[in-house]
Order: C-alpha cells, then sequence, then structure tokens
C-alpha cells in the first residue's frame, strides 16, 4: 500500500491544475438549454485543442494515455477548478468504454476522435415509454433491409440533452419472436438520418434537457450494430457498468460540492446549528469514504480484478450523498433557499435525478442483494 | 498511489481468521459472557502464541517488527469474531509504548486501558495493568496500584471497570503526538468493520434459509434494500479505516484526523449492520440463545466508547471547518 501519488503522478496534477485554473469557464449558463449548450460545446473543443477531454484515451484517438489514477485526478482538479458538467459524458464516459470494448477498429476510427472532439455528439437512447428501469421490455424493433443493413422503429423518451446531440446509442429489438433481454441489438444512429424526429421537452428543472426521438422506418447500415447481432444487452450492460460506477461520477465532483458546502457554511455559520455542522461534516467524511473507496477500486482494476455488480454500491452512495449535499446546503441558506442565486437549489434538482437515472437506486439495491451478497431471486 | 494490501497481510489476516474460527466459536464468547471460563481464554493464548499481539513489537524485543497497516487486518479478524479479550488496547496501545515487553507477548499478563478522556477500561477483570491518562499524558499502572468499580456493560464479555488511580503512581509512557490513542481509535474501527462483516454474513446465511409464504426471506425486496443499505455503508467505511491505518503506519500529519474519520463512519455502519441484522432476523434474532446479540452488543459498545461517530464529527468540524 502507497497512499501517496507518484512523482509522475503529482507532475499530471501540476499540469492539469495550470492549464484548469486558467482556461475553466466562469459561470456558464446550464447546458441543458439550447443557447447554454453552444456555449459548452466551445469549452468542450477548446479542452480537445489542448487534449484535455479523454485524457485516459489512447494519443491517436486524441487522448493522453493517463493512467485510471490519473484520470481521477484530472477529475478532481477539473471539479476543484469550478469545472462545469460535461456535456459530452454520454458518449466519452458510456458509450466510448463499450466501443473499445466491442467496435471493430473501422467503428473505433470512425467513432472515437469525432466524439473526443466534440464534433459528434451522443446521447444515450434506452428508455422508452414502457422501458424505464425495466429495459430488457424495449419494443423498439430493428428489421433487416431487402438490400443489407436495418430499418428502425420506434421511440425512446427521456433522452438526456437528445434535442442538441448529433448521434443516439440504443437498444432495438432484432428478432421479433424474442423476449426479455434476449434477441436485441445495440445500434448507433444519427440524428440526422430521414425518418428521425427528436421532440425536446422540459426536466423538472424547466430546461429542454430530455427529449422524445421517433424512429419511422430508419435506414442505418450495417456498421451501425456495435457487437454482435442479437447479442446487445451484453454490450448494453457493459454500458451500465460503467454509468453505475465511478467514470460517470468521479469522486472529484462530490469532494469539490463538499468543499463547496464548507464554504458555505463558513460564509453563513451565523444561520447555522450544530445539527448543521453534524450535517457539513458527515458529507466531507462521505465524499472521503467515496473517493478512498474509489482509490482502492482503481488499484484491483489495474491488478486486473472485474468489479461488476459491485459497481451498484457506488451509484447508490455517490447519487444519495450528492443529494444529502445539496439538502444540507438548502437547510443552511434557510429562508433564502427558494431564490437564492448561488445554484444550490438548481443543484438540488439536479440531484433529485441521481437516484432515478442509470437504473433507479431500488433497482441497484436488488442488485446489491442478489450479486454482491447472493440472496436468492425469488 | 496503491491502495491494496500485500501478500503477506493478507496472509497474516487469513491465518488469524483460521485461528479465530477455531478457538474462538460464538459458544466460547458466550462462556466469557456467563463467566463460566475465567481467565485468557484458548483463543487469546493462541494469539500470544501466534505472535499477534506483538505485530508492533520491534524484532529486538520479541515482536513481529510490522505496522499499523499489518495490524488493522489482524484486529478486523477480532472483532469479526467477537474475540472477548482487550486486544485493542493491549497490541494496539500498549504494546508500541513499552519499553519491557517480556510477559506482554506471551499474553500471560493482559494490558488494558481506559478510553480517551474516560476512567472506562474493557477486561478489568482479567488485566494485570493499565494504561491510563491524565492531562499530564499517559502512564502504565499496575493492577494493585488501581481501584477496580466493575461496571455490568450492555455487552458482559467486555468485564468492563472504571480505573482510578493516583497520578503520582505508575509509570509515565512517552507518547508523542498522542499517537497510542490514534491506534486505540484505529484499531476500535476495524474491530466494528469486522462486527459489520459478521453481522451481515449472518443475516445472509439466515436470510436464505429462513422460509416464510414458501420462499426464503431473503427473496423479498424489503428484506434484500435493508442489507443492501448494510453493505452499502460496510463497503465506504473499510477504505476510510485502512487509510487511518496507513497514515499512523507512515506517520501522516494528519493521522488523527483519519483516525477520526474512521471512528465515526465504522461505528455507523455497524450499528446500521445491528439494526438490519435484527430485523432481517425477526423474533429468533431477538432470543437470547441464538447469537446475533453477542455481536450486536459488541457493536453497541464499541460504537459509543472511544468516542461515538456524533463526537468525531464534532472533533472533525473544529478542524474542517
Amino acid at each position: 500500500m502507497d497512499l501517496n501519488f507518484t512523482i509522475q503522478e503529482n507532475e499530471f496534477r501540476d499540469e492539469c491544475r495550470t492549464w484548469l485554473e486558467e482556461n475553466i469557464p466562469r459561470s456558464l449558463p446550464s447546458g441543458d438549454t439550447r443557447e447554454g449548450f453552444a456555449l459548452h460545446l466551445e469549452w468542450e473543443r477548446l479542452l480537445f485543442s489542448q487534449r484535455w477531454s479523454v485524457v485516459s484515451w489512447p494519443e491517436k484517438y486524441g487522448g493522453r494515455d493517463a493512467s485510471p489514477m490519473e484520470w481521477l485526478i484530472f477529475e478532481e482538479e477539473y471539479y476543484r477548478a469550478g469545472g462545469p458538467q460535461r456535456i459530452t459524458q454520454n458518449g466519452i464516459f458510456l458509450l466510448a468504454p463499450t466501443v473499445f470494448s466491442f467496435g471493430t477498429p473501422e467503428q473505433q476510427n470512425q467513432i472515437l476522435p469525432r466524439m473526443a472532439a466534440a464534433q459528434d455528439l451522443w446521447c444515450q437512447g434506452w428508455s422508452e415509454p414502457n422501458a424505464g428501469s425495466d429495459l430488457a421490455s424495449t419494443r423498439s424493433k430493428a428489421e433487416r433491409d431487402l438490400a443489407g443493413g436495418w430499418r428502425l422503429t420506434g421511440q425512446k423518451t427521456w433522452t438526456t440533452r437528445g434535442a442538441f446531440c448529433t448521434h443516439l446509442f440504443g437498444l432495438f429489438r432484432s428478432d421479433p419472436d424474442s423476449e426479455r433481454h434476449h434477441g436485441l441489438t445495440y445500434f448507433l444512429v444519427p440524428l440526422d438520418a430521414p425518418g428521425v424526429t427528436v421532440r425536446g421537452f422540459g426536466r423538472l428543472d424547466g430546461d429542454e434537457g430530455f427529449a422524445e426521438v421517433f424512429l419511422d422506418d430508419v435506414y442505418v447500415p450495417e456498421e451501425a450494430v456495435l457487437g454482435e447481432v442479437d447479442k446487445g444487452w451484453g454490450v448494453a450492460m457493459a454500458t451500465a457498468s460503467a454509468e453505475r460506477g465511478l467514470t460517470l461520477r468521479s469522486p472529484g465532483r462530490f469532494t469539490a460540492s463538499a468543499a463547496r458546502l464548507v464554504d458555505l457554511y463558513r460564509e453563513q455559520s451565523s444561520n447555522a446549528n450544530s445539527d448543521l455542522r453534524d450535517s457539513v461534516v458527515q458529507a466531507v467524511i462521505e465524499a472521503e469514504a467515496y473517493r478512498w473507496q474509489t482509490f482502492s477500486t482503481v488499484t484491483r482494476m489495474t491488478d486486473g480484478e472485474n468489479i461488476g455488480a459491485e459497481a451498484s454500491m457506488t451509484k447508490v452512495f455517490w447519487s444519495e450523498l450528492d443529494l444529502r449535499i445539496h439538502e444540507v446546503a438548502l437547510a443552511i441558506l434557510g429562508p433564502t433557499a427558494e431564490f437564492d442565486d448561488t445554484g444550490w437549489m438548481k443543484g438540488f434538482e439536479f440531484a433529485l435525478s441521481g437516484p432515478i437515472y442509470a437504473g433507479t437506486n431500488e433497482i441497484q439495491r436488488n442488485v446489491i442483494a442478489e450479486r454482491v451478497l447472493g440472496l436468492p431471486r425469488k | 498511489m496503491r491502495f491494496a494490501f500485500t501478500e503477506d497481510q493478507i496472509a497474516l489476516r487469513d491465518a488469524t481468521r483460521d485461528l479465530l474460527a477455531k478457538e474462538c466459536p460464538p459458544k466460547a464468547v458466550r462462556a466469557q459472557w456467563e463467566g463460566e471460563e475465567p481467565g485468557p481464554s484458548s483463543a487469546w493464548r493462541a494469539l500470544a502464541e501466534m505472535g499477534v499481539l506483538g505485530v508492533l513489537a520491534p524484532e529486538s524485543l520479541g515482536g513481529l517488527g510490522l505496522s499499523e497497516l499489518d495490524l488493522v487486518l489482524v484486529l478486523e479478524e477480532t472483532g469479526y469474531f467477537a474475540l472477548p479479550e482487550p486486544i485493542v488496547e493491549h497490541a494496539a496501545v500498549a504494546v508500541p509504548l513499552l519499553n519491557d515487553l517480556t510477559t506482554a507477548l506471551t499474553g500471560t499478563e493482559i494490558i488494558s486501558a481506559t478510553a480517551p478522556n474516560s476512567d472506562l477500561a474493557p477486561g478489568a477483570t482479567l488485566a494485570h495493568s493499565f494504561v491510563v491518562g491524565d492531562k499530564n499524558g499517559l502512564a502504565l499502572v499496575e493492577r494493585g496500584q488501581v481501584e477496580i468499580g466493575l461496571c455490568e456493560s450492555v455487552d458482559q464479555t467486555r468485564s468492563l471497570g472504571r480505573i482510578k488511580w493516583d497520578s503520582k503512581s505508575g509509570q509515565r509512557l512517552d507518547d508523542p503526538r498522542g499517537k497510542g490513542q490514534a491506534r486505540g481509535l484505529v484499531g476500535i474501527s476495524s474491530q466494528l468493520v469486522g462486527l459489520t462483516r459478521r453481522m451481515l454474513d449472518m443475516t445472509v446465511e439466515y436470510v436464505i434459509e429462513r422460509q416464510q409464504f414458501g420462499v426464503p426471506v431473503g427473496s423479498f425486496q424489503a428484506v434484500k434494500h435493508h442489507l443492501a443499505d448494510a453493505r452499502i455503508a460496510l463497503e465506504f467505511a473499510r477504505p476510510l479505516v485502512y487509510r487511518a491505518a496507513w497514515s499512523l503506519a507512515t506517520d501522516d500529519p494528519d493521522y488523527e484526523v483519519h483516525a477520526s474519520m474512521a471512528k465515526a463512519m465504522a461505528s455507523d455502519a455497524a450499528l446500521l449492520a445491528g439494526r438490519k441484522a435484527l430485523q432481517c432476523h425477526g423474533a429468533i434474532g431477538y432470543s437470547f440463545e441464538y447469537d446475533l446479540h453477542l455481536f450486536m452488543k459488541r457493536a453497541w459498545a464499541l460504537a459509543s466508547t472511544w468516542g461515538d461517530a456524533r463526537a468525531h464529527r464534532s472533533r472533525l468540524a473544529q478542524v474542517i471547518l
């Protein structure tokens, strides 16, 4: 065990810190509105131009070949400096690991550099009106085109930033006689293809962060299939594990939020009572716990261990921690919480989505009970 | 950055686990509870023979010459098996502070210690001497030099006592920067992690076996979610305990902060696991004859001694806020 960062890791941190402190945009509007999204896109492209958009990727795709530990360091510095949530996250953190695992070399060369450069912007097409937590009840279908390729028909919904993205990855039922998680195929779909209609709609906070995506006999070529035909469930689960695990929500985000909570407490301590003081300290401890649990997990991954279902523990922990941090902040703000301009209310609204997306926390607790503890499914 | 134990550290833990599985089954814990076996248990003697009491003692004094990182996993196992003797006070607090270890390492004389800012020490009926503290620091006092007022802990295997001592008596101990107390704190925290694991293991086993409505009760979502919560609490308490052990082993300037974080998280995890374990067992868990309460009551005792979670958060508030 050596809990000191190596010289190389510290040098990497310094390099991140220097660049980020000089370049992080101050007070960008929400990336979940059309105007905000355009400004975030400029930021993403600046990150890419200096090879900071996907540090853990190979250099040939625009990355820096950073180790998983260095990636965590980058994330810590990014959020410490006040960096905004990444509008490219569903591509770079969710689809990309799946493309690295399942994509052909041609797919990798075609998809990854444009994703890193924020030229192609990816959204996740999993949920359907009748398939939320129960993803295996997906009904959108894929039929073979007689001339080769596929025809896609169906409806996806609650698609985050779907109205602003250029591409969608999602599951479609390719075997009409199949049930549940059999007979599904993972497709990559350009949203400008004829037959695609995207309709943005408001989330809880009023931003147009959600979209419905209607597909009406949309043609896609054979290369639009990621992984094997009819084996999309296994491919999708690889993405789910990335989403629940650390790639989507690295600890840097929460240690930074906890630090901002401490700042808020200090500024407002005349309003605060000992109960709030206890809650602030608890948030700091839990953010630290998440940080160290992650270092331990990354060490195990580096040693070749497969984390698998344990990612569900991470997802429950960070999403509920995030919510608690915001609840405590609102309690400190007290009567001004409802109209404050410090962003905590907006953050609270967003944090409320954490226990819902990427598989509700109820589903995660089932996964933990069945696949980590070994309790019977039925 | 590498957050993992070495093969040797894991091997020492496994050897301790095997020894305790044999020498410290619930039956042995219960025997101490009922006062059937006065004096150190066979498990204590076997641990001494294995050298575990001297993990932190230098080799020149007959110890293993290892660090807090080696000890933390050993102590976690003693929590898992609810070892009755005060091994944290003996091996983590006392041993590194003493110059003469002849009787301490053979286990023939047990050394207990009072919790910080408290006159309460476990193992009061067994201990030959006690590490005690006052405003001038720590001291070692012999049993004959103190007055012992026995207290009935909710966990009777603790044989808790109030130690009254005269600050002019005893031998003053050199404890630079309160390391002895931080070691005790991390030791208690690791036992709490072990207890959390034990109660979770017992409950998982039980809810898989126990059938109601024609199915295992562990197939019900309400039960699954209780146990998932306990498992999550374990998952996020453990790294803070190991981190605190590392900080002690490497003289990290913040080891006291890290020890407090460990105790706060480990206390809460063990209390939650006990609550969930009892609820998922139902009435059988509430029975004195069933073993769950041996571990649950130890968890209650250890969660509140050496500062409970709130006390440590309050201590941390002074540093963080």
